[in-house]
């Protein structure tokens, strides 16, 4: 049976994961490549690299990480952030990224995701949507969920999905950061009206909340930072809990 | 040992040359006819579309080249499906190496949002029997991405079951294939690829 997948997201600032905290065993604190290598022997099914850089140097640099973890890392890995042409996707596929995750600039540009599919095929195209609820309404946001737009989430997954995009990654700003457990009635709602693989991000807190987004929330994944990050939840651990809980996954 | 990755109009084809290195092993991508027939291994991998990339191979010979060698190749993905006999996506007839046909998922009724197409993910692989689809990694995890199977026949030499049974691997005298990636299946693939280049 196709397995729930886990996927750590790392935050990358001019080539350096931002939350990286002393793990046993990893000699450079903050390697993205090294703290990856180390998700992916723990049992990551799928790693996401976010780069959060602003500058140009700081693409540069990206692009060059990109090369190192192609080379170092035997698991698929997404790579996203500042991506708003076609040459930037083209750029970080060619260093050799899995896929390549785009959320601001599709929301700006929804011609984008066609182009990308058009050029490289849906399955390299993740679109990345941070939604907020305001009074009931479900509106998709931009620049770290800052900014809302007029675009509302449910309709813009499935013009994503119509457009090219291979999967969805579904952040709720409501539940991210509050370690309260995944946005499950949207989520779910979600998977039933799209034939696209759903990742689900924010609101991981323990693990119990995994089960939820893979039951109640029907998700395809489930991806989290800081739980693994800080030690709070270890990915062996989480992956037998799963599995103990009837949830195929990869052991 | 010397192993040629055939280059041609396909994705991703460096990821099967970082894994190789990561093995200590060397491989060139070139579309060097000489270079290929001289080889001792041949990997043939690839993530695109089927007729454009049929086309393309036509036109460059390469697809009588590849029917012709005889040591050991690895299709990887779409070169598991191109070596096949025919394929759905794009109405188009392929190598015909294994004469098994290409055809596209399609989900139950009512059950597209549960079997959701592209089949994408990890999943268990059974019934291995060939040099490369060795006993220990029966049951294991490999990492799947495509819309199009290959059916199980004659020359199935792993199944997978999404949505149907389908050949996760084939094998033909000197012709192997998978369909997920051992590019990027950890140390299952890297024990794939070890087979391969061990045979």
């Amino acid at each position: 049976m196709l397995a729930k997948r886990i996927i750590p997201c790392l935050d990358i600032k001019d080539g350096q994961t931002v939350k990286g905290i002393n793990f046993v065993g990893i000699q450079a604190v903050g390697d993205p490549v090294e703290l990856g290598a180390m998700y992916a022997e723990q049992g990551a099914d799928e790693l996401v690299f976010l780069d959060i850089t602003a500058t140009h140097e700081g693409r540069k640099t990206f692009v060059e990480l990109v090369k190192r973890i192609a080379r170092e890392i035997n698991i698929p890995f997404t790579v996203g952030g500042g991506i708003s042409e076609l040459k930037d996707a083209e750029a970080l596929l060619s260093a050799g990224a899995d896929k390549v995750s785009i959320n601001s600039s599709a929301v700006r540009n929804p011609q984008l995701i066609n182009d990308m599919a058009l050029n490289f095929g849906t399955q390299f195209v993740v679109v990345a949507i941070d939604a907020k609820n305001y009074d009931g309404h479900w509106k998709v946001t931009v620049n770290g969920g800052r900014i809302p737009t007029d675009k509302e989430l449910f309709s813009w997954a499935k013009e994503a999905e119509d457009r090219g995009a291979g999967e969805i990654l579904f952040t709720s700003m409501d539940h991210d950061g509050t370690k309260n457990g995944f946005a499950n009635a949207e989520l779910a709602h979600m998977a039933e009206m799209l034939k696209i693989p759903i990742i689900a991000s924010g609101g991981a807190g323990n693990m119990e909340h995994f089960v939820d987004v893979f039951t109640k929330g029907k998700a395809d994944a489930g991806l989290a930072a800081s739980i693994f990050h800080y030690k709070e939840i270890a990915i062996p651990d989480l992956k037998q809990y799963l599995n103990e809980s009837g949830i195929t996954v990869r052991l | 040992m010397n192993i040629v990755i055939i280059k041609y109009n396909a994705g991703n084809i460096e990821s099967v040359q970082n894994a190789l290195i990561r093995l200590g092993v060397k491989a060139e991508i070139t579309a060097d006819p000489e270079k290929i027939r001289a080889a001792d291994k041949v990997i043939f991998p690839g993530v695109g579309e089927a007729s454009t990339t049929m086309a393309y191979l036509k036109k460059h010979k390469l697809d009588e080249l590849i029917r012709s060698l005889k040591q050991p190749v690895l299709g990887i993905c779409l070169g598991q499906q191109l070596m096949c006999s025919h394929s759905e996506e794009g109405d188009v007839d392929c190598l015909g190496i294994f004469d098994e046909k290409v055809k596209l998922f399609k989900p139950k009724p009512g059950q597209e949002y549960i079997t959701k197409v592209p089949h994408m993910g990890w999943n268990s692989i059974h019934d291995v029997n060939s040099a490369i689809m060795s006993a220990d990694i029966e049951g294991q995890y490999v990492y799947f991405v495509h819309s199009y199977y290959v059916e199980v026949g004659e020359h199935t030499a792993a199944t997978c079951n999404y949505i149907n049974p389908f050949s996760a691997a084939l094998h033909r005298d000197n012709f192997y294939a998978t369909q997920f990636h051992p590019e990027k299946s950890q140390k299952v693939g890297e024990r794939i690829l070890e087979n391969f280049l061990m045979i």
